[in-house]
């Protein structure tokens, strides 16, 4: 089932991606092939692979349970968390933070995930910090002044 | 311009206590790397790159760093296979059959020596062969017009997809969904944005970079999320290390057999160290006398895969370089790194930078060297590696990762895009569509694209012109038959099984 679903969605994306190529403006100096035509290609033997799919699905994957899922569902909004906070917070915090979140998530251990992700936040702050000779920020900036 | 004179500029290169420490270093890293299960050459590569270019190599000294982690990944990735039967990278999963078994009747360290060994012969004489085959089919690379470029690029996704991979239509797709995402950002030839959706961030194309950390490194995360790193309790027992003279002696001819098989097997773009050491098992296999012992730990059945990916290694960087086509995941991020440090792979390479070519085959030499010491007399170190708890480990490489690509590009959306990708890596995992061709797909596809048009260009629109040379229909018929093979030998490629 998974394999024909995702057949479809192929097939509809490339669709999608061939029409938007159509779309594409042909200058007025091109080459003869123009920015169109390697997309479209692309696009055809997308939609080929797709109706593969669909026809000739492969065994079911085993998909983990709905626990797991949201395991992996946090996991992705912790290093969204994480992209969005590595400036404002600074980098031992929201570094220390996402370690944790990683670290227990694996393991569900809190004060070894604690532990895991403040040595790290620490230790690879002073590695690219002094080492590497990146310029990040330790601390949220309003307290570095 | 003689080998031995090229040697000596290499060496020259090699030789500076500078390069000579990066090269050690990325010995015993690599070596770390590839023991850990769930970490291997691609993704520790991958991780690793970023940091390169903020620790502020120079183009030889990031590719020496970066070939002796891939180098020791391979050499380490035996390790895990043998140890807990679990293969620390792809490639090393034909080493779990023999290796394990052997482990088990109480001779892990012979199995181990044995494989290290196994592992230099292979790494040693295909970098001899790097050696002396580069340079000429540098110069048979020359005769390459854009026709001939695109056949080869035809031919690079039609192995990947035909013999190294289960299912020809998720491999294609993945192609597809790389060279989509490479059509993303300015045209080149006529400076205008596509599928952008007006996104800023877009306009320059996505880094591939951030594609590849987060297909390589970021879903590994995922993925142990989902196992919660189950068991990786070392199951056998490690005693003292001593050298199995008899066995290394007894299985020199495999060795030999097995290298010739994954250096041609590396060769091949696309194909890679998995074919080399799955073929060298194989062919071992079949061609003994008794083989009643393969898959109850027959020292040949350690030997011949694990000289076969190693050789594989070493021959997949033969067109890496010449030809600018990686023939194994690891290569395809050993071209983003070359392709961010603004060198271009190809024959002209080998006459403009002889000091990054000559400098990276003569580290390599001595990285073989340095890995043999770290592989047999010290391996029991390594072997602690393996009980480094997953819950320590993968948050390390989630933020090493993170760190990485914002200290490269110094952007939050890369971040989320790398988190997407990650995403994808895991997804496309479950449903069993390789990754590495879309990385490839990523990488060669503005190449791809631009030797169409120019061909389009230069035969004025016509189509047969990609057919009009010896050198690409030779190639074109390799691809067909690269993605067909797999159809009609499908019942003879059954991968075996351990019988214990």
């Amino acid at each position: 089932m998974t394999d024909r679903i995702t057949g479809l969605i192929v097939v509809v994306l490339a669709l999608a991606y061939f029409a938007s190529a159509t779309q594409l403006q042909e200058p007025f100096f091109s080459d003869p092939l123009g920015p169109k035509a390697f997309p479209m290609m692309i696009a055809s033997v997308a939609v080929i692979c797709g109706l593969v799919m669909i026809m000739k699905p492969d065994q079911e994957p085993e998909w983990p349970g709905l626990t797991t899922f949201m395991h992996i569902g946090i996991a992705v909004v912790a290093l969204v968390f994480y992209a969005y906070t590595l400036k404002p917070l600074g980098f031992l915090v929201s570094t220390a933070i996402a370690g944790t979140a990683v670290s227990y998530l694996i393991e569900a251990r809190a004060k070894n995930a604690v532990v895991t992700g403040v040595i790290f936040s620490g230790g690879l702050f002073l590695i690219f910090k002094f080492i590497f000779g990146l310029s990040l920020f330790a601390l949220p900036r309003w307290l570095m002044g | 311009m003689d080998i031995f004179a090229n040697l000596a500029i290499g060496f020259d290169v090699a030789l500076s206590p500078f390069t000579l420490a990066l090269a050690v270093a990325g010995c015993i890293l690599g070596t770390m790397i590839g023991s850990l299960p769930g970490l291997g050459p691609s993704n520790g590569v991958a991780i690793l790159i970023p940091l390169t270019f903020s620790f502020g190599l120079d183009a030889t000294q990031a590719l020496v760093l970066m070939t002796s982690v891939y180098y020791g990944a391979m050499y380490g990735g035996r390790i895990s296979s043998i140890l807990l039967n679990i293969p620390g990278d792809e490639p090393a999963m034909m080493t779990c059959l023999d290796g394990y078994p052997m482990a088990k009747a109480g001779r892990a360290g012979d199995a181990l020596v044995l494989s290290g060994v196994a592992s230099f012969v292979g790494a040693l004489l295909a970098t001899v062969g790097l050696m002396l085959l580069a340079p000429l089919l540098a110069s048979v690379a020359y005769q390459f017009g854009p026709a001939e470029y695109f056949a080869l690029y035809m031919l690079a996704f039609a192995t990947l997809g035909g013999i190294g991979s289960n299912n020809q239509a998720k491999a294609a797709l993945a192609v597809c969904i790389g060279l989509g995402i490479a059509t993303i950002g300015v045209d080149a030839s006529t400076g205008m944005t596509r599928f952008t959706g007006d996104n800023m961030h877009l306009f320059d194309g996505i880094d591939f970079l951030v594609a590849i950390v987060g297909l390589f490194a970021v879903s590994e995360v995922l993925v142990f999320i989902e196992s919660h790193g189950k068991d990786s309790a070392i199951g056998v027992k490690l005693e003292k290390v001593r050298i199995p003279w008899g066995d290394i002696v007894r299985t020199k001819w495999t060795m030999l057999k097995a290298t010739a098989i994954g250096f041609i097997a590396g060769l091949l773009p696309g194909a890679g160290a998995s074919l080399g050491s799955f073929l060298a098992y194989m062919q071992e296999k079949s061609s003994v006398r008794d083989n009643s012992q393969f898959g109850k730990g027959d020292p040949r059945g350690i030997a011949a895969p694990e000289a076969g990916n190693n050789a594989a290694a070493g021959g997949a960087l033969v067109p890496m370089l010449t030809l600018g086509v990686p023939g194994s995941g690891t290569t395809a991020v050993l071209l983003a790194l070359l392709m961010t440090l603004n060198i271009t792979p190809g024959p002209t390479l080998f006459n403009d930078r002889p000091e990054v070519v000559w400098g990276l085959i003569a580290s390599l030499l001595i990285a073989n060297v340095v890995l043999l010491v770290l592989n047999v007399p010290m391996v029991k170190m390594f072997s602690r590696v393996l009980q480094v708890s997953p819950a320590i480990l993968l948050p390390g490489v989630t933020l090493v990762a993170f760190v990485g690509i914002y200290s490269l590009t110094g952007s939050y959306f890369d971040l989320l895009l790398m988190i997407g990708f990650g995403v994808l890596g895991y997804l496309l995992r479950k449903m069993d569509i390789p990754s590495v061709p879309v990385i490839l797909g990523i990488l060669l596809g503005g190449h791809m694209e631009v030797n169409l048009r120019r061909a389009m260009v230069l035969s004025d629109g016509d189509w047969t012109y990609l057919f009009s040379s010896g050198i690409s229909v030779g190639l074109w018929i390799a691809a067909v038959l690269g993605f067909l093979a797999p159809f009609i030998l499908r019942g003879k490629l059954k991968p075996p099984t351990q019988s214990s």
